[in-house]
């Protein structure tokens, strides 16, 4: 066998296919018009929607107050600012193929905020600590014990919250939503409101009246500590609480090939739901390989291809739907044999596949057998020149098999998600790792999720979600969304998990008697 | 009442008329069958062929309607009112006997008493 010839067509043609592929999916990309769901107005709405969190002071004072911070700090968590951002750029990022330097601004944005929001909640209680003594030298002798204490206590609440908030606010994010996520960015501002109506109170009772009570001062900053750590307790009841307790039962169909999951989720918000969906289906779902669904068209398209028809009564005469409707009648009189033809041709490929799987099976178990590992001894006793690395190992036992694989591949329609190299890498890892033939054979022998090929296939930045209702409304019941990728989409239906109502029936021990019965005996 | 296998089963029978008693709501004949094709053949003690999957009496009470016909306890049941019992199941035979509309059974029965009666009349 010419391996040369083998080496170069491989790389010529996977070569190839990418670029054809990539040029393939600009041009659709430019075709596909851009579908923008609902209005954007969002801002103001999901900001004006406050009256449902709990506000613990007057409202006036609370108004005013948000006004006045309102540019600073209350463009929240996730960074409602950074939505006037994207709206006005989300067409040209969503142009861009790689991952524009605008989306890091926005992860940097947030981040900011976040830090700086976490700072000042932190950096109140101790101001609150502090003043007092700077303020009045006096103050630091009248603390006795409960007030150390308190002190002690203080200050350990603090560390504890500082690490809580780390823990669950500042983690990197893994992914980028179209929309804010709600409820953090009203957990966010209730704890804005908190800190804000607590130092309201300090700024008028100990400053300005100048109460000089230092235990009842770090009383007063204690119940602020508390009163954040039960804020973030709540913030880890709903964010992440919530969403563990599965209530609903999604069913996830790819649309090109009718591909289906199921998966169980609690109570999210829809693009809360569509991030956890596309988690799975990396990991779920197999490669989508447009190869395999030429066929089906082509099988289409013969169907009416036979047929023509005619506009006998002149040009004026617009009768689209009555032609159509002709066509689709005379196509179901006709005797249509596509479905003999379908029959046998599948059970050809089948046996053509299962024969080329054979020979590949023996060839890479050949190849293996010619490969030995050499033990520590025995390392120091061979010749220097005969020893290889896996790499040099997989090299060399390639060219026996590299035929038969090319031949499988290119059966099974997967010959262009595995180049030569990607390969040979393979085959040296399966040496180096002791795996046996039918290990390495695994990932040729069916196609895997879509982590398991290169990053160009997973597309990760070209998701779109597609839905008539809001999409930080929480999931219902029977609520349908669409995950739009280039060439295919996927099709989300919701149901609620029904609610199982379970009842319970005792049984004695003692009630297991049995009797034996030789012969029934009836009489009559 | 031996059975050839491939042969057809011959059997000398007697037909026994029994006249159905109503009491209260039911029609008894006043015996207990046993045995039928989902049935354990071997456990009968009536049978003289262990692997014999036949409908057997069991029991006659006294004074009934099957002990005044002459019912024998240890008769094979060959046939009921024409229908074939030597190939049903416990369920089906006991279905054939209490059929609600009919007020008379004839069936057709052997016993081996029958057969050594024959040979000797036809020694003689």
């Amino acid at each position: 066998m010419d391996t040369e010839s083998t080496y170069s067509g491989y790389s010529h043609y996977s070569g190839r296919s990418r670029g054809s592929h990539r040029h393939g999916e600009r041009s659709r990309e430019r075709h596909k018009s851009r579908s923008k769901d609902s209005s954007r107005s969002e801002k103001s709405v999901t900001i004006t929607t406050t009256p449902g969190a709990p506000l613990t002071e007057p409202p006036a004072q609370g108004g005013e107050v948000q006004d006045d911070n309102w540019g600073e700090t209350t463009t929240a968590v996730t960074g409602t600012s950074e939505h006037s951002l994207s709206q006005e750029d989300i067409v040209q990022i969503g142009k861009d193929l790689e991952v524009p330097s605008g989306r890091n601004c926005r992860r940097y944005l947030s981040l900011g905020l976040v830090g700086t929001l976490g700072l000042l909640v932190f950096l109140t209680p101790v101001a609150f600590l502090v003043l007092p003594l700077l303020l009045w030298t006096e103050t630091g002798q009248r603390c006795g014990t409960a007030c150390e204490g308190l002190l002690i206590s203080a200050i350990f609440k603090l560390l504890i919250l500082l690490l809580a908030v780390w823990a669950l606010f500042l983690r990197p994010r893994r992914a980028h939503l179209p929309r804010v996520n709600v409820l953090r960015t009203l957990l966010s501002l209730l704890g804005l409101l908190c800190v804000i109506s607590y130092s309201l109170f300090y700024a008028v009772r100990v400053l300005d009246q100048e109460d000089n009570n230092y235990e009842g001062i770090v009383q007063y900053a204690v119940s602020l500590v508390d009163a954040l750590l039960f804020i973030h307790y709540l913030g880890l009841v709903l964010l992440e609480l919530r969403h563990l307790q599965p209530i609903f039962s999604v069913r996830v169909t790819r649309s090109t090939d009718g591909e289906t999951r199921h998966y169980n989720l609690g109570q999210l918000s829809i693009q809360q739901a569509a991030l956890a969906i596309l988690e799975h289906y990396y990991q779920d779902f197999p490669v989508h390989n447009p190869a395999l669904l030429t066929a089906a068209k082509s099988r289409a398209a013969k169907h009416l291809a036979g047929l023509k028809v005619y506009n006998v009564d002149g040009p004026g005469n617009n009768t689209s739907a009555g032609q159509s409707q002709a066509m689709m009648a005379a196509a179901a009189r006709r005797r249509d044999s596509s479905h003999n033809e379908l029959y046998y041709e599948e059970a050809d490929h089948e046996r053509r596949v299962r024969k080329r799987r054979a020979r590949l099976v023996v060839a890479v178990e050949e190849a293996f057998t010619h490969i030995q590992r050499l033990q520590e001894e025995e390392q120091k006793k061979a010749a220097g020149g005969e020893t290889m690395d896996p790499r040099e190992a997989a090299q060399a036992i390639f060219p026996s098999m590299a035929r038969t694989l090319q031949k499988y591949l290119r059966t099974t329609r997967q010959q262009h998600f595995h180049s030569m190299e990607s390969i040979q890498q393979h085959l040296a890892f399966c040496i180096a790792n002791n795996m046996t033939p039918k290990a390495f054979l695994e990932s040729y022998l069916s196609p895997g999720p879509t982590l398991q090929y290169g990053r160009e296939r997973w597309l990760a930045s070209r998701w779109k979600l597609v839905s008539e209702e809001a999409v930080t409304r929480g999931l219902k019941d029977g609520s349908v969304f669409l995950l739009n990728n280039i060439d295919f989409s996927l099709v989300v239906t919701t149901t609620r998990i029904p609610y199982i109502s379970l009842a319970e029936e005792f049984i004695d021990p003692k009630s297991h008697k049995f009797v034996l019965r030789l012969q029934s005996e009836t009489s009559v | 009442m031996s059975y050839i296998p491939g042969q057809p089963v011959t059997a000398v029978v007697q037909r026994i008329e029994i006249y159905k008693l109503r009491q209260g709501d039911n029609l008894i004949l006043g015996f207990s069958i046993g045995g039928g094709i989902d049935q354990d053949p071997g456990q009968n003690p009536f049978s003289e062929d262990k692997t014999d999957k036949g409908i057997y009496v069991t029991r006659v009470t006294k004074g009934g309607p099957a002990d005044v016909a002459g019912l024998v306890v240890g008769d094979k049941i060959m046939q009921v009112n024409g229908w074939d019992m030597t190939m049903v199941t416990h369920d089906q035979a006991r279905k054939r006997l209490t059929k609600k509309n009919e007020d008379v059974v004839r069936l057709l029965v052997t016993r081996k008493s029958l057969e050594e009666a024959v040979r000797n009349s036809m020694m003689q």
